[in-house]
């Protein structure tokens, strides 16, 4: 057998290639953790290296494969390669407004205008100029009360403060207070990138990243269409046309089917959504049992503090929400709004600064 | 004590009555041998707490429980003045007609005066286990203060000063997942993931927590609760559940999982509504 602490730093980057962030600190923990061990026996390596290196149940089959890859004596398993397969639906395409793309002359009422229009319906330039214009939205949030507590001139007594003035004075002169602050309140969003949303998935996304650029804190972004997919993470990126790239690259399911009942399953499942805000955009065109869709409606309705729907044809005038999946989720939702128009948006933005239970 | 293997912890765990398996008891086992905090992650009822509470048995130690939930701050991790004794303290100082304000503030900034709250408790007791419950309830600029006190275990007091631990409490942190937790705090732990017990463990578990339960009905328990779990329920139920469930079919006298009695001691099993009705509704009881 090799040395030891080269054959384990090893196996950390056979980990690391396939994806597992074990970075140094955990190699070191790994080196550590073997010392306590008997490193003859192969199950003991084996939990040395899965409790030190691993750090999320997504990374557990990793590991598995890597491990009987790297101990079985075969080469190291590769991950998969995403960037080299995921097809670029967004990025750098004529789409893209921030790079090499022909301004449109903004005037006042062109942009008036434009504001109303559909964005499925615009030209690239004409899109650009939305996507530009969104990129700009303050898109700011309803306050909540927050558990912190500042001076202020009412609210609880400030005991700290009060005895540094006693013992600064000689005497309690005056009760000192403090109240709660406020936070912005949480919202999560879910993105329909299914393909009959693709006309309008793009500005979505924009806007959503409008929010998590406004309050990164407060904003949690998925991706749905056949899987749910987080993309918070991505939109992180100051750079629009970069955040979207990396959101492209994230989205494994471009333009399939929606199965969002199953969707917000998971995501009820895996995260807790009380007290936040709930913005689902989509069209409602439900491959899934609309039942089940209907049951998770109810379930999110119970645990969010409001949920709006956005749905980009109810932008148009004919609009009636009669798609199975519209229909099944439409007792549970508490605002049914457009996501069509730069104008819709700058509402919904709006409702979400001013969020409040419709009695 | 010197607990010189994971079979050897695992086998002190079994003697009050927790049956873990090697990827835990390596787990726990590390801990106490490297001094990092280790962080259970798994789905609600699958045993993180109760493996906290049991390491405290096992090591004779104090179960010092830190329970966080949103909003969770210093002041109530960590410590906090007796507003009011203090001001007693001044009020008094004042009838004797002592005006030394540096004095005063000696005084009144006394440990005496001092609320330990679970954090420095567990600093200041000699063992001590730490269970820092449901991390991913609290905020996450907690996790950020949380990580500094498990870094080097040493709180620092402004008006009074810095207290480092003797030995560093064993500390248990457990996650639901209902939020991810942020990567530098896990950088510190060792991470398990916990899942539901396998069949035969599940048996064992409940023939070992139970012992008027038969091997039969634990069986038909076991297998039936792993059913369940495949069945797409809200809430599917833990270690704990099955545990209450069984031992209501026991206090009926049961000793066969008949479907009557089962449909009938279901609440103990399963804490939603539309599970409850989901299951009724589908016959997964009368295959028991």
């Amino acid at each position: 057998m090799r040395d030891l602490a080269a054959t384990m730093t090893g196996f950390a980057r056979t980990l690391r290639a396939a994806g597992v962030a074990a970075d140094h600190e955990r190699t070191q923990n790994l080196l550590r953790a073997v010392a306590h061990l008997d490193v003859a026996r192969r199950d003991d390596v084996y939990w040395a290296g899965r409790l030190t290196l691993c750090a999320t149940p997504d990374d557990l089959p990793r590991y598995d494969r890597c491990f009987a890859a790297y101990f079985g004596g075969r080469r190291a398993v590769r991950g998969p390669d995403r960037t080299a397969t995921v097809t670029r639906h967004l990025a750098g395409g004529e789409g893209d407004g921030e790079r090499g793309q022909e301004p449109v002359l903004a005037t006042a009422s062109s942009i008036e205008v434009l504001r109303q229009r559909d964005v499925a319906a615009l030209s690239a330039a004409e899109r650009a100029e939305v996507h530009r214009m969104l990129a700009l939205l303050r898109a700011r949030r309803e306050r909540r009360l927050s558990r912190r507590l500042v001076p202020a001139h009412r609210g609880r007594l400030d005991q700290r403060r009060t005895i540094r003035e006693a013992l600064r004075k000689g005497e309690v002169a005056r009760l000192r207070h403090r109240d709660h602050t406020t936070r912005p309140r949480k919202v999560v969003m879910l993105v329909d990138v299914s393909g009959s949303m693709a006309p309008y998935a793009e500005t979505l996304l924009r806007f959503a990243h409008a929010m998590a650029r406004t309050e990164p804190r407060a904003t949690r972004v998925y991706s749905v269409g056949t899987r749910l997919t987080p993309i918070t993470a991505e939109l992180r990126h100051r750079d629009p046309g970069t955040a979207l790239a990396e959101v492209s690259r994230a989205i494994p399911d471009w333009s399939g089917g929606t199965r969002l009942g199953e969707e917000l399953r998971e995501l009820l499942a895996r995260t807790s959504v009380r007290g936040a805000i709930v913005v689902v955009a989509s069209d409602g065109w439900e491959r899934g049992d609309p039942a089940l869709l209907g049951e998770q409606m109810a379930r999110l309705s119970r645990q969010a503090r409001r949920v709006i729907w956005v749905n980009p044809h109810k932008g148009h005038e004919d609009y009636q929400p009669l798609t199975g999946g519209m229909r099944a989720a439409l007792p549970f939702i508490d605002d049914l709004v457009a996501g069509h128009s730069l104008a819709a948006f700058e509402e919904l933005s709006e409702r979400l600064s001013h969020a409040r239970r419709p009695a | 004590m010197d607990i010189e293997s994971p079979a050897k912890l695992a086998d002190l765990l079994d003697q009050h009555a927790y049956l873990a398996d090697e990827g835990l008891a390596t787990a726990a086992f590390l801990a106490l041998r490297m001094g990092r905090p280790l962080f259970l992650e798994g789905e609600a009822g699958v045993g993180k707490t109760e493996l906290a509470k049991t390491m405290a048995l096992v090591l004779d130690a104090p179960l010092i429980r830190l329970q966080c939930y949103e909003g969770l701050d210093a002041a109530q991790a960590l410590y906090d003045w007796d507003f009011a004794r203090q001001l007693l303290h001044l009020k008094a100082a004042e009838a004797a007609g002592i005006t030394d304000a540096g004095r005063l503030e000696g005084e009144i900034y006394d440990r005496r005066f001092l609320i330990a709250r679970p954090l420095l408790r567990a600093i200041e007791t000699d063992p001590a286990v730490l269970l820092v419950d449901e991390i991913d309830r609290a905020d996450d600029e907690f996790e950020a203060f949380l990580l500094e006190v498990l870094s080097d275990f040493t709180i620092s007091i402004p008006e009074l000063g810095t207290i480092s631990a003797r030995t560093p409490p064993v500390v248990v942190v457990t996650s639901n997942r209902t939020r991810e937790v942020h990567d530098a705090l896990k950088r510190r732990c060792l991470y398990h993931w916990l899942e539901h017990p396998s069949f035969e463990r599940e048996v064992a578990i409940l023939l070992r927590r139970l012992p008027a339960c038969t091997e039969a009905l634990a069986r038909q328990v076991a297998r039936t609760a792993a059913r369940l779990r495949d069945h797409g329920l809200v809430k599917p139920p833990g270690i704990a559940e099955t545990l209450d469930w069984t031992e209501a079919l026991l206090t009926l006298g049961a000793r066969d999982l008949d479907p009557g009695l089962a449909a009938a001691t279901l609440g103990a099993a399963l804490k939603y509504r539309e599970d409850v009705e989901s299951v009724l509704g589908s016959g997964v009881l009368s295959r028991a």
